[in-house]
């Protein structure tokens, strides 16, 4: 049975090879990516070797303790990735919950993470190189150091995905977990500095870990080492305790989630209210502006992006005070401006089958666009303009506001200009509707750079009279460069917005059931 | 309307092949102006295909469809204003709440905004889903979702009404009320095609009837001509083969 799970695991690895080339590059680059990565770790953990004991305990402590609350927190985030050996698919063979373990266990060895882990792991031995028998031990307790890192993972997925049953919560979650990796760039150089500043402290937190759930199996072959048998078994004893613990946890959590299979939630609004179709105008652009409006309020897939909105100006905020520069308080406005314009690349690919409906009613690309385009810029240009105007205000500098204003403005006009055309001629893997909004499938990522990239460096074109104006007036300080900027930005990006949407009208006219079957063959 | 000689849709020659597959082969199919015409087949049998390309959503190959006399990959834009769609197996825009969805696909078909209200109201009454209006459609049940879609399909009063598999996990009271909402459509002069596996439904419910298999019409016309004095199950089994005769494996048995 544990063979067969394997087994399984494997085989549906491979058939999802099968299925397009571009997922297989993308697996073969992401795997070339962790071979790089693990022979950095290794090559590392050889020069240990040639280190004081107490070094290399030190470093393989923390880094050991990383990698198990890595494995602890990361299923959290990208809830709903590996779904292979999903015990809600399984719950209905008669397998006995030890093999179903055992087997989950070993599967989850198989993929990119485990696999790297599971080496580096068993690499622990290689500080220990001249020294065989303690080498050996530390093959033993790199064996169990894995082991607990996928176990950890597999008891914090079954846990949560009890509490994460209902739709709300589990897109509520999925939501929360981004404010820390958006922030991940202040929260990191936080932790750095407070780490440069303390690294004398290093050792002493090692030995802290060393005793803790977290490290405890890492710190075992030092201990040998330093001639301290008693405090190894003690240390020995904690990490199986761990692992015996988080074993329990997990199969409790897996018995519970196969006989309480996932439910839908419903919360049921006010009949008879039509929400935002009955205040936007009643035409087709109207209608579609509507929907999309709905969609980047209610659905976790546009949230996602909508959220970075407020968050990149306390980032940008951030930067600036701690370089002392008041640049990057400035780039605000553009840069939230390229992020909601390049955004909408994929926004037929968000829709999915469902655009089907568009096909079926002979919407015309035209409107079809527009509605599309206008619902980003309802909220896109206020947000653009405050962010402009507030960094000119908390500056006190208005003479490059007007300029920036019509970068910003400018930059979300022909960005979605762009988008109206590639979204018309490009379908990207995107998650489904429903789906957790991190996970990419895999190739999603390879397989629109192209296009991304492409589309990049055309708005980065588009935008070079707006940003070459900016910086003329903020080089001559003549404010009548920033007023033309603002001019060369409404207008540029108005003129700009209409041929977009004309040629991806016509494109979607063209093309709209082949889209149509290529969201299909996607979804 | 020029053209029309009493035929609702009208297929010529449709073909389509996906990659090695070709899924529709040849298919000739006429459906008479005011018919219930049932379309049936085994899984895999290009339905949904022969549907897709009859409505507008995917391309064909080769050959020419119809709808009252207009060519849906010439005009489509007047060509689709006739039909409304159910098509199985596509998403809905599921964030919508069920009554908002209909009021959309209202609004697309270019309608103004109070008869699209109107119509979604009567529509929301019709299938029984006045109390779900306010509901997200992905929070819906399968029937449920099933007849806000066949909502938004006839949202828009088409002459033709093209689904497929429609009944498929509608509970038998709702299939029963969709039923009798087709059959007062067609008396009121509409034209119905669904597809479905359900031979029992569609010898009670169609008046016409295409068996297709391997992507081609092996039997159309009446349901009294292609049943042909058997009932409409057997003749099926007859036209498409495949039925195994004999016990099943001997582990099977317990007595």
């Amino acid at each position: 049975m544990v063979a067969t799970l394997v087994r399984l695991r494997l085989l549906v690895l491979r058939n999802s090879f099968r299925r397009s080339t571009s997922q297989l590059v993308a697996v073969i680059i992401g795997a070339l990516y962790g071979a790089v990565g693990l022979l950095v770790v290794l090559g590392a953990l050889v020069g240990l070797s040639f280190a004081p004991a107490e070094v290399a305990t030190t470093a393989v402590v923390l880094a050991g303790s990383a990698a198990v609350l890595g494995w602890a927190v990361f299923p959290l985030l990208l809830s709903g990735v590996e779904q292979t050996l999903d015990p809600g698919h399984l719950a209905v063979y008669p397998i006995a919950l030890r093999p179903l373990m055992v087997g989950m266990l070993l599967s989850g060895a198989v993929g990119v993470a485990g696999a790297a882990t599971t080496i580096a792991s068993l690499g622990t031995a290689l500080p220990w190189l001249r020294s065989p028998g303690v080498a050996l031990i530390a093959l033993v307790t790199g064996v169990l150091g894995a082991a607990t890192c996928i176990v950890v993972s597999r008891a914090v997925t079954s846990i949560a995905s009890g509490l994460a049953s209902g739709r709300r919560f589990r897109e509520a979650s999925g939501l929360l977990v981004l404010i820390p990796l958006i922030l991940a760039g202040p929260i990191i150089i936080g932790i750095t500095s407070g780490l440069r500043s303390s690294a004398d402290a290093l050792p002493s937190v090692a030995a802290g870990l060393g005793w803790s759930p977290l490290g405890a199996v890492w710190a075992v072959p030092g201990a040998v080492a330093a001639g301290d048998p008693l405090g190894a078994l003690l240390r020995l004893l904690i990490a199986v305790a761990t692992f015996a613990v988080l074993w329990a946890v997990w199969r409790w959590g897996l018995s519970r989630s196969l006989v309480t299979p996932t439910r839908a939630s419903a919360r049921t609004r006010a009949p008879g209210k039509s929400g935002l179709f009955g205040i936007l105008p009643g035409t087709q652009a109207g209608a579609i502006a509507a929907r999309c409006l709905t969609y980047w309020f209610r659905d976790p897939r546009y949230l996602r992006q909508l959220l970075v909105i407020p968050l990149l100006p306390a980032i940008m905020w951030f930067y600036s005070s701690i370089n002392h520069s008041n640049g990057y308080l400035f780039a605000a406005g553009p840069v939230v401006a390229f992020a909601l314009g390049i955004g909408m690349i994929a926004d037929v690919s968000y829709d999915s089958t469902a655009f089907a409906l568009h096909v079926s009613k002979a919407v015309p690309g035209r409107a079809d666009r527009w509605g599309r385009a206008s619902a980003m810029l309802t909220f896109g240009v206020p947000a653009v303009a405050i962010f402009s105007l507030g960094a000119a205000a908390v500056e006190g500098d208005w003479l490059p506001a007007p300029g920036l204003l019509g970068l910003s403005l400018g930059m979300l006009l022909s960005g979605a200009a762009v988008c109206s055309v590639t979204s018309a001629r490009f379908v990207f893997p995107v998650p489904e509707p429903g789906d957790n909004p991190f996970r990419s499938r895999p190739g999603a990522n390879i397989s629109l750079i192209g296009p991304t990239f492409a589309a990049w460096g055309v708005m980065a074109v588009l935008c070079l009279p707006e940003i070459a104006l900016l910086t003329i007036a903020l080089v001559t300080r003549e404010a009548v460069w920033s007023w033309l900027g603002l001019a060369a930005g409404i207008i540029l990006g108005a003129v700009l917005l209409v041929v977009g949407v004309r040629v991806g009208g016509r494109v979607l006219d063209a093309r709209a059931p082949e889209l149509l079957q290529q969201l299909r063959k996607d979804a | 309307m020029a053209g029309d000689d009493g035929l609702a849709i009208r297929i010529r020659g449709l073909h389509k092949r996906f990659g090695e597959k070709i899924a529709v082969d040849g298919i000739d199919l006429d459906v008479p102006s005011g018919s219930f015409y049932g379309l049936v087949g085994p899984n895999g049998a290009g339905k949904t295909t022969t549907l897709s390309m009859a409505t507008g959503l995917l391309r064909p190959d080769a050959g020419e469809v119809l709808i009252h006399g207009v060519d849906m990959w010439r005009q489509p834009l007047v060509a689709k204003a006739m039909v409304g769609v159910l098509s199985d197996g596509v998403r809905l825009f599921d964030r919508l709440t069920g009554q908002q969805m209909v009021e959309y696909a209202g609004l697309l078909s270019g309608m103004d905004r109070p008869t699209a209200q109107q119509r979604t109201a009567d529509l929301l009454r019709l299938l029984d889903l006045e109390s779900a209006g306010g509901t997200l459609v992905v929070d819906y049940s399968a029937g449920m979702t099933k007849k806000i879609a066949l909502a938004a399909a006839m949202v828009h009063a088409p002459r033709v009404l093209v689904l497929d598999e429609p009944f498929e996990s509608v509970d038998p009271v709702s299939a029963a009320n969709i039923r009798d909402i087709l059959r007062t459509y067609v008396d009121g002069g509409g034209t119905v095609v669904v597809s479905s596996h359900v031979m029992d439904l569609v010898e009670r419910m169609c008046d016409h009837v295409a068996v297709i298999t391997a992507g081609r019409v092996v039997a159309a016309g009446s349901v009294d001509d292609v049943r042909a004095g058997s009932t409409l199950e057997d003749r099926f089994v007859e036209l498409v083969g495949g039925r195994r005769v004999g016990e099943g494996p001997e582990w099977l048995r317990h007595s």
